[in-house]
Formats: structure tokens, sequence, C-alpha cells
């Protein structure tokens, strides 16, 4: 069975005043696929997400998502088309309950109305009662269930990288972007994070991209890998291809002219 | 249970009021507490909840004063329905002033906001058929204290609410990151327009109440220093907490009417104590937290969820 494709990206170029930060970028990723996006700081990693996530217009080439255009959409619009993100540095609602971190990821498939809300009538009791248990099971998920009613800034460090993919799992994506997810983990946390986010793109039935610096979670689990550079992409292909890459190699440890 | 309680707390204050025990002077004071409350409420749902910090509360309030006496004076439009479309119109003004000014951010936003809520107050102050700068006169004495309390308590209602679902979680998560919330996918905009025309929509039937309290208002009661004024029942009170607005607003109401007898003073100890409490308490009297999350209370609403379950 061939698989779909779910999103990809032409020739795409994003300028900041004389900076390209992202110039001819082309991309691909089919549905299911765990891809990883490599390359050294200050590459266009994180403006490639941007760029997929609407953060950024892109200033040329296109942008598309199940065979639609999504160039232009704002973010909450893409969110609700089915990409969801994680942060690099991360932007939990810090002063909220666990529980209602994740509770505000379900917000645009709730569909009951102001009026039902303030009245407490109809919709609201059950899609509120529906929201707290599918959060609650999210949260046991990610063996968050006993903080539920912490706030989410007294997390563990680790702990808080999950509940942001917790929460991005809420929305109920289609593509999950992950941007650095094992940063400041240990080992142990980060052959924990990698399990899980195989298990999750099982069980979700997910596309998963990832920012990585950690080689041995990059090797370790994605499929397909893109190395950027100076925002361009240098090399694509599975990790052993990647490995061996004299282009890859030389853009991370330096080479001789 | 919060509306059981709300009208115990009424019924024991309208006692005190009848039996006399409670003097002419509190009773005004206490009416103005009610208004306060409104007012701090409202103003709390678009500075402490949403996190967009608005100074032109007294302008919305200008709006739902003025709107309501035309029409009960004029117009001979009953009491309530008056107050309504005075509360509409200072809505409907808070949405097209959001619209355009929502997208600035922190100190513009207030800046933004301080200059159209002194733009209000200077077209009506240039409008004759109000009394201009005069003032409008021949206001009929409707509010009593039954109905501010009425509406205080459908303020405190609907914002509570309000916040506790989907659409006020929106809300505070724009707060606590606005680009989370977008990610999360939450339209930004729609949610601060929402809160600012709520907040707005409330800030006018305040005014409407404050207005019908008295034989004349004129423009000079809501200039931007009541706008502040609120701003102070807000930030001492606690951001995001409604507890916090009703502390906020009944401490400095309370204490400016406590110190009206020392009238030298009275903005030297006002002050003073400002100072005090933002160097001890940062997050104001509450913080984010209600009173129904604190020491005994927390058991008793735990439980209360745990039984739920």
């Amino acid at each position: 069975m061939k698989k779909q494709e779910l999103l990809r990206a032409e020739n795409v170029s994003e300028v900041f005043g004389g900076l390209k930060a992202v110039s001819d970028f082309n991309f691909y990723i089919n549905e299911g696929e765990l891809v990883g996006l490599i390359g050294p700081n200050g590459a266009g990693k994180t403006t490639a997400f941007n760029l997929f996530t609407g953060v950024y217009k892109p200033t040329s080439g296109t942008i598309s998502f199940a065979g639609k255009s999504i160039v232009g959409l704002k973010p909450h619009e893409i969110t609700q088309q089915g990409i969801a993100r994680t942060f690099q540095n991360i932007r939990l609602f810090s002063e909220l309950s666990v529980l209602d971190n994740v509770k505000i990821a379900h917000h645009s498939r709730i569909k009951y109305g102001l009026g039902e809300a303030v009245l407490r009538v109809g919709r609201y009791l059950t899609e509120e009662t529906a929201v707290e248990e599918e959060s609650l099971r999210l949260l046991s998920i990610f063996k968050l269930e006993s903080h539920a009613y912490e706030l989410a800034r007294e997390l563990p460090y680790g702990a808080q990288r999950r509940l942001e993919i917790a929460r991005a799992l809420a929305t109920q994506p289609k593509l999950l972007l992950l941007d650095e997810p094992a940063a400041g983990m240990n080992p142990q946390e980060t052959k924990e994070l990698m399990d899980m986010i195989r298990w999750v793109r099982d069980e979700f039935k997910l596309t998963v991209l990832l920012i990585e610096h950690d080689m041995s979670l990059v090797m370790g689990i994605c499929e397909r890998i893109y190395v950027l550079e100076y925002g361009m992409v240098i090399a694509s292909g599975t990790p052993q291809e990647i490995q061996t890459n004299p282009d890859v190699i030389k853009a991370y440890l330096g080479g001789e002219e | 249970m919060f509306l059981a309680l709300g009208l115990i707390v009424f019924a024991l204050l309208q006692g005190l009021m009848a039996a006399k025990i409670i003097g002419s002077f509190w009773q005004l004071n206490i009416t103005i507490i009610g208004i306060n409350i409104i007012l701090a409420a409202s103003l709390n749902l678009i500075n402490g909840y949403t996190g967009q910090f608005s100074l032109g509360h007294a302008g919305f309030m200008a709006v739902g004063a003025y709107v309501s006496v035309v029409l009960t004076t004029n117009f001979q439009v009953p009491f309530v329905p008056a107050l309504l479309v005075g509360g509409v119109m200072a809505g409907l003004l808070g949405f097209l002033i959001g619209l355009p000014t929502l997208r600035l951010k922190g100190d513009y936003l207030a800046i933004a906001t301080l200059g159209l809520g002194e733009i209000i107050r200077i077209v009506i102050m240039n409008i004759p058929y109000v009394g201009g700068a005069a003032g409008f006169k021949g206001i009929p004495h409707h509010t009593t204290f039954a109905w501010v309390f009425g509406f205080m308590l459908l303020t405190l209602f609907f914002i509570k609410n309000f916040v506790n679902s989907t659409h006020g979680r929106a809300c505070i998560a724009i707060r606590e990151n606005e680009i989370a919330a977008e990610a999360m996918g939450i339209n930004t905009t729609k949610y601060k327009v929402m809160a600012f025309t709520i907040g707005a929509g409330f800030a006018g039937i305040a005014g409407g109440l404050f207005a019908h309290m008295f034989y004349i208002i004129s423009p000079a009661s809501f200039t931007f220093m009541q706008s502040f004024n609120y701003l102070i029942m807000v930030v001492l009170g606690g951001l995001g907490s409604l507890t916090g607005a009703i502390a906020g607003a009944f401490f400095v109401t309370f204490i400016s009417a406590a110190l009206a007898s020392v009238p030298e003073f009275r903005m030297i100890i006002f002050a003073l104590l400002l100072i005090l409490l933002m160097f001890y308490r940062p997050q104001g009297l509450f913080g984010y937290v209600e009173i129904t999350h604190l020491g005994p209370w927390r058991e008793f609403f735990l439980r209360k969820e745990r039984a739920k379950r």
C-alpha cells in the first residue's frame, strides 16, 4: 500500500531583512512516517516549524497539508486542520494546573456557546465532562495524572516536556511537530522519551516530525532525516545514508577545504 | 450555593439598613461598593484573566451612564431596560474599539485605551444634548441597594461561569502564553475582543447604576483617575481572581470612605498602604487564587469534586 503524502513544502524561502533564514526548502512527509530535521544551531530548523504552523508566512513557495495549501492561514486555523507542535523553549500555561493545560487544548472541538457556558446548561455539562475524562486519560498515558491538580510550573523539567506533548496531542493532530523534545534530558530520560514517541505514533496513528540535537535519538527512531545548514537542505535520506554523507560530516565536524 | 450565599449577605445587609443600624452614609457607601465590585470584576476579566492591560474602563462606564440616563429622563424608559441598553451600547463600543486596539500589547495597549477613555469623555463633554461639561441634570433616583446587589450577583455569576468554561480558559491561555494559545487552536483575536466587549458591557451597566444614584452626572465623574481607581482595586485584590476583585473593591471604597473625615491625609495613607502591599504581596491579596481554593474550603471543594467521580 502506498502511503499518502501529508505535508509538502516546495521552494519555500523565508527572508528576514537581509537574512535568508530558509531558502529553497523542499520537504515532504508521508502519513505515518517519523522524520527528523537536524542541523547546526541557526540552520533554520525552528524557522521551518514556524512556517509549517503559520507563525511565519513564507516569503515565497508553497506549503500544503493533506492536499490543501496552508499558506496564509493563522496558527489556530492550522492547528484546527491537524498540525500540533511543542516548543523548543517550553511554553506551558505555567500558572494553570496541569489538567487545565490539557483541557485548553480541546478548545477547537468544543461546540457549546457562550450562553450555555454562562447558564451551565445543555452541551456545557456533557462536553465539559467528556473533556475532563479525555484530559485525565491523556495525563495518565504520560504518567502525569498524580500531578493533575498541581501548577504546570511546579513540575520537574522532564515532566513539563511530557506535558507539552500531552497538550499537543489533545488537539487531536494528524501531524505532530516536536521541537527538541529531548533538550536537557539525561540519557535514561531520552531513551524513555524515544520509546514514548514511537508508542504515541502507533497508538494515535500519527505522523511525527522532530527537531533534535541528540543524535542517539534521531538515528534511533527516525525513518528519514533532513539535514539543514544555512537555511538549505544539504542532505536527506535514511539514518545510514546521512551518517555516511560527506556534506553532513563536514557541516557538523568542519572539513578541510 | 453561590446564589444562596449572596442572598444571605443581601438579607443581612438589607436588615441592618432597615433597622437603621447602618446609617445613610454607610448605606450610600455600601451601594457604591456594590457598583465598584461590578467594575472591578469586569475590568478583571480584561486585565486579570485575559491579561490585556486596559485603562479605559471609566470611558465605558460613562457611555452606559449617559445612554441610560437619557433613556430614563428624556424618554421615560423604565429603569432596567435603560440599564441594559446602556450596557449593550458600552459593549458595542468596546467591540469597535477592541478590534483595532487589541493588536497592541502591554504598555502600548494601556496608553491606547487610556487615550480612548479620554476621547469618550471629551466627546460627551461636547454634546450639548447631554449637558456638555455642566453635566446632565434631573436624573430620576432609581438606584437602590437591592438593584445594585442584584446586578452585582448577575455580574459575578456571569464572569465566574465564563472563566470556568472553554471560552474563559481560552482567555486565560492568552494571558499565560499567547503563542502557545494560538498553537492550541485558540483564535486569540476573537477571545481578546470577546473579553473586552463583555468587560465593557458590564462597565456600562455599572455606569447606569452609578448615574441613577444622583440628581446630576457630569463628564468629570469619568476621568482616567476613575479608571486608575478600578485598576488599583483589581491589582490590590489580585489579577485573575474574582474574590480578589470583590476584596479590592471593598477595601479601596471602604478605606476612602473611612478616611473621609481626614481628607488631607487620605491620599497619603492610601498611597502608603498600596506601596506596602506591593512590597509584601505583589500578586495582590488573592493572587490568582479564589477563596474557594484556600484552606478548609479547598478540602471541602476537592471532596465534592472527588465525589462526582
